[in-house]
């Protein structure tokens, strides 16, 4: 160790695999549904194409969780996508393309991905 | 007596010997050496002392008083399985005399002793530090929690058989 | 970069431990493997996350689900259900860990966890303990950089002595008048020390923080060293403690191929080293003369003072010696300031204590609260209160050195000298909790026989003394007790208490004085009516058959192992108290409880 910022890249580069254990308030939220009806319509895959994608563009302040079924069960697989302070937006029938494209455009840039959302598909 | 040990034992005192000369520069490595040395004999032998004596030229007194100063250090063999009942204050007021009792009656040897099959060493020992579990017993390293007097006839019998 | 969705994060403590974490892991991972999850979620082995009584504990980030008692066939359910489908499997969590709707408290929100502030056990049950980054992640090694490269030594001891910083080990010394001591001793060489020799029974604080967060002992004895101007550092463990051992170890070494021990840290001239010596079972070695002498490798018998070990400590230089929780606070004081330590606690005890919570008590395990916090809060908040709502009678702190405290005491707010003068002591931090079955001269008789058993017999009002008073209690428990013994207890103690070479002996008789203080018509019932009001001592019970109650089944003729219960079928049974053994046997048969003791 020779220097204060070398340690501090260190720090930075550990931090984002263990600020997940803190009480968190802030950061983008994604929420997969996997309930059976999910994992049927492919939830999985989805699930695994944001995991991807995070970790290509070094997002740490995103958290992935999953749940039980969201209720609306042909539109499966279903993710919401929270941004902090905002409304949270329910995108239907996603697949790991689809997954690409909402991480680019709403996780990154704040811009919503409407043909992809569930108001678009009623 | 003392050269039989060491003619029997070749092997071993060629090991404490190389633990012996990794560790004598240390500063004050006495206690060091008497650990390693009771993980390979199993205990510290009169001829294991003399041995450490001779080799870091302190008298054999002094390595007596040491190894029988602290209770980790045995000069006898022990059990193949020791028997620690922890005996801290979380495990006595949770009823660990009883369990000492039963595993005392069970075994048939008082605290302190080994049996004469060399199968179990039973002692009481200070605080294990597991006092969410109390009582709490350990045998070699496998750690027995919220027991009960009739807990341990079916834990001993466990050991017996191997 | 790595990204994992979920950690899970389970107990490595001793006690979750030994109710078979290790187990759990094992099955976590092939679980995990078994379902193609191995990249998504992070298994992390952590230390103490302090709730022992229900290990082993397993919590599931980011949901912050507490799973308690985890047993191995649980684990595919928690996989399969939560990690895969993202249900949490409500029957496996912590009961106090959700809101009645089903929404998941954070750990904030939970009663144990509520009350207390976590400074020195900070990362304990929060990283890995055998990661060095993660530790750096926390902000670790952070203030030994601050301190190296923007302060000098004497700014280091200023701070600590600013912060009002007082020994965790039991007496409460402030710990930057020693730096300044050990900093201001003339010598050519001098050594920093750790003791870990946590031997107070029911206590284990240290040995949580030694194998949650091994990195914080080693960051601030490297800062110590700098301002007492050390290169020399010794961690006095306990044989007795292998997890803590392991992590210690792997720790060095982790730190000095980090360059965070060793030669020129963070680029500067100062150097420092640290090795790891081990004790092989003796209680005196935690009195810091003796501890001294172990670490030099002789027998651990304490030498009088002065002088001093900041004077001349081991191998005859000036030495710092402090204990495992005072330095686990030294990193944050440096990051945070000490005006922000000062804000914490009472006016002359800074910042928090952590107590090892046992005994009659729900939530064993470990605790960490601001000082000042009371013993009610502590016992009846975080600690759920007595089992079976039993009533409390006494609370035992300090260990072999401190005393017991009785119910009108519970509202005093602990520090180190609200406990001194209500008789016990803060001690190391054991707490262990007393209900109406447990007879007060019993435990007296108890702690004395632990000091009998590990005075190193240098001094002989201990030797001889202790001794002396350890008859005296045994024979009042065997009900062979006389007029006067409760006078010559006291007389004894005293003289030990103002003769004694070391610390131990000179606090051996707390236990028997402060119990006869708050508890003297026991001892009084004990010698006069040979009678044991909490049902402890074997020698004064009867076992009686109360006779109103007795239908005359006869299961307890058949249950009694020698014979003694006599009576027709259908009246009521009598036992025969010259052949009574006292076993209990028949008292666990009778349908009718109609047998007790008394």
């Amino acid at each position: 160790m020779k220097s204060l910022k070398e340690l501090e890249e260190i720090k930075q580069r550990t931090l984002d695999s263990v600020n997940l254990r803190q009480d968190r308030t802030g950061g983008t939220r994604v929420v997969v549904g996997m309930g059976t009806c999910g994992i049927a319509a492919g939830a999985r895959p989805v699930l695994l194409a944001f995991l991807e994608e995070i970790k290509k563009r070094n997002l740490g302040d995103v958290t992935v969780v999953q749940t039980g079924c969201i209720g609306v069960c042909r539109l499966e697989p279903m993710v919401e996508v929270t941004l902090p302070g905002e409304e949270k937006v329910t995108y239907v029938k996603m697949t790991a393309d689809k997954v690409k494209r909402v991480v680019a455009e709403h996780v990154v840039n704040g811009q919503v991905v409407s043909e992809f959302t569930i108001g678009a598909a009623e | 007596m003392s050269t039989s040990i060491l003619q029997d034992n070749k092997e071993k005192f060629a090991e404490l010997q190389r633990i012996i000369d990794e560790y004598k520069d240390k500063e004050g490595p006495l206690m060091l050496i008497l650990h390693k040395a009771q993980e390979l004999f199993g205990c510290l032998p009169v001829e294991v002392q003399e041995y450490i004596a001779e080799s870091l030229d302190i008298p054999l007194t002094d390595i007596y008083g040491v190894a029988t100063f602290y209770s980790q250090f045995t000069l006898q063999p022990k059990g193949k399985y020791t028997i620690g009942v922890c005996m801290g204050t979380a495990c006595y007021v949770k009823g660990a005399q009883a369990v000492l009792d039963e595993l005392s009656k069970e075994i048939g040897i008082k605290p302190g002793e080994t049996s004469e099959d060399f199968v179990f060493t039973l002692e009481a020992t200070r605080c294990l530090g597991a006092c969410g579990l109390a009582p709490v017993i350990m045998i070699n390293d496998d750690v027995y929690g919220r027991l009960v007097p009739s807990d341990i006839k079916g834990i001993v019998d466990k050991y017996r058989g191997r | 970069m790595e990204f994992y969705r979920s950690h899970v994060l389970i107990c490595g403590g001793t006690g979750c431990h030994s109710s078979g974490s290790g187990e759990v892991m094992e099955t976590f991972k092939s679980e995990l493997a078994k379902h193609n999850l191995e990249n998504e979620i992070k298994l992390v082995q952590t230390g103490c996350f302090g709730l022992c009584a229900v290990g082993p504990v397993v919590i599931v980030y980011p949901e912050g689900a507490f799973y308690s008692r985890v047993k191995d066939e649980d684990v595919s359910r928690i996989v399969t259900e939560h990690l895969l489908k993202g249900r949490i499997v409500t029957d496996l969590l912590y009961h106090d860990s959700v809101h009645e709707d089903e929404a998941i408290k954070s750990l904030n929100e939970v009663e144990f966890y509520k009350k207390q502030m976590r400074l020195a056990l900070r990362n304990c049950g929060v990283i890995d303990p055998e990661k060095i980054e993660e530790y750096i992640a926390f902000d670790g090694y952070k203030a030994l950089g601050k301190v190296l490269l923007e302060m000098t030594p004497e700014e280091t001891i200023n701070l600590i002595k600013a912060s009002g910083l007082r020994g965790r080990g039991g007496a409460g010394f402030p710990a930057g008048l020693k730096w300044e001591f050990t900093a201001k001793a003339q010598g050519d060489k001098k050594y920093v020390c750790c003791n870990a020799d946590e031997g107070d029974p029911g206590a284990f604080m240290d040995r949580s923080i030694l194998e949650g967060d091994p990195h914080s002992v080693l960051e601030a004895m490297t800062i110590a060293g700098y301002a007492v101007g050390a290169d020399q550092g010794y961690i006095y463990v306990r044989a007795e403690y292998p997890i803590a051992v392991k992590r210690l170890t792997i720790a060095i070494a982790q730190a000095r191929e980090a360059g965070l021990l060793g030669r020129n840290i963070f680029g500067t001239d100062f150097s420092f080293d640290i090795e790891l010596r081990l004790g092989a079972g003796a209680f005196v070695c935690g009195e810091e003369t003796a501890l001294m002498a172990s670490i030099e490798g002789m027998r651990g018998e304490p030498r009088p003072r002065p002088p001093f070990p900041a004077v001349k400590g081991v191998f005859g230089k000036p030495t710092l010696l402090n204990n495992v929780e005072t330095y686990a606070n030294i990193p944050p004081i440096l990051l945070n300031g000490p005006e922000w330590f000062q804000s914490i606690g009472t006016e002359k005890s800074k910042g928090t204590k952590v107590f090892a919570l046992g005994g009659k008590i729900n939530n064993t395990g470990l605790v960490e609260v601001p000082m000042g916090t009371t013993l009610r809060e502590i016992i009846y908040e975080i600690g759920g209160g007595i089992p079976d709502n039993k009533e409390f009678k006494a609370a035992q702190t300090g260990g072999p050195s401190g005393g017991c405290i009785p119910a009108q005491h519970l509202d005093t707010p602990i520090d180190y000298d609200s406990l001194t003068q209500i008789g016990s002591m803060m001690g190391s931090g054991g707490l262990i909790v007393m209900d109406n079955e447990n007879c007060m001269v019993d435990i007296a008789r108890f702690f004395l026989d632990f000091t009998v058993d590990e005075s190193c017999g240098k001094c002989p009002p201990c030797r001889i003394g202790t001794k002396r008073m350890l008859e005296i209690l045994e024979r009042i428990t065997q009900g062979k007790g006389e007029e006067g013994d409760i006078e010559k207890l006291q007389e004894l103690g005293r003289s030990i208490k103002s003769s004694a070479l070391c610390g131990l002996g000179q606090t051996a008789p707390n236990p028997v004085l402060s119990t006869i203080q708050y508890f003297r018509e026991e001892y009084e019932a004990h010698i006069r009516d040979k009678r044991c009001p909490a049902g402890v001592c074997q020698a004064l019970l009867q076992i009686i058959i109360q006779a109103e109650l007795c239908k005359g089944c006869g299961l307890c003729i058949k249950a009694c192992p020698v014979d003694a219960i006599s009576g027709e079928r259908r009246s009521p049974h009598v036992i025969d108290q010259s052949k009574c053994i006292k076993c209990g046997a028949c008292l666990e048969k009778c349908p009718f409880k109609a047998i007790v003791k008394g």
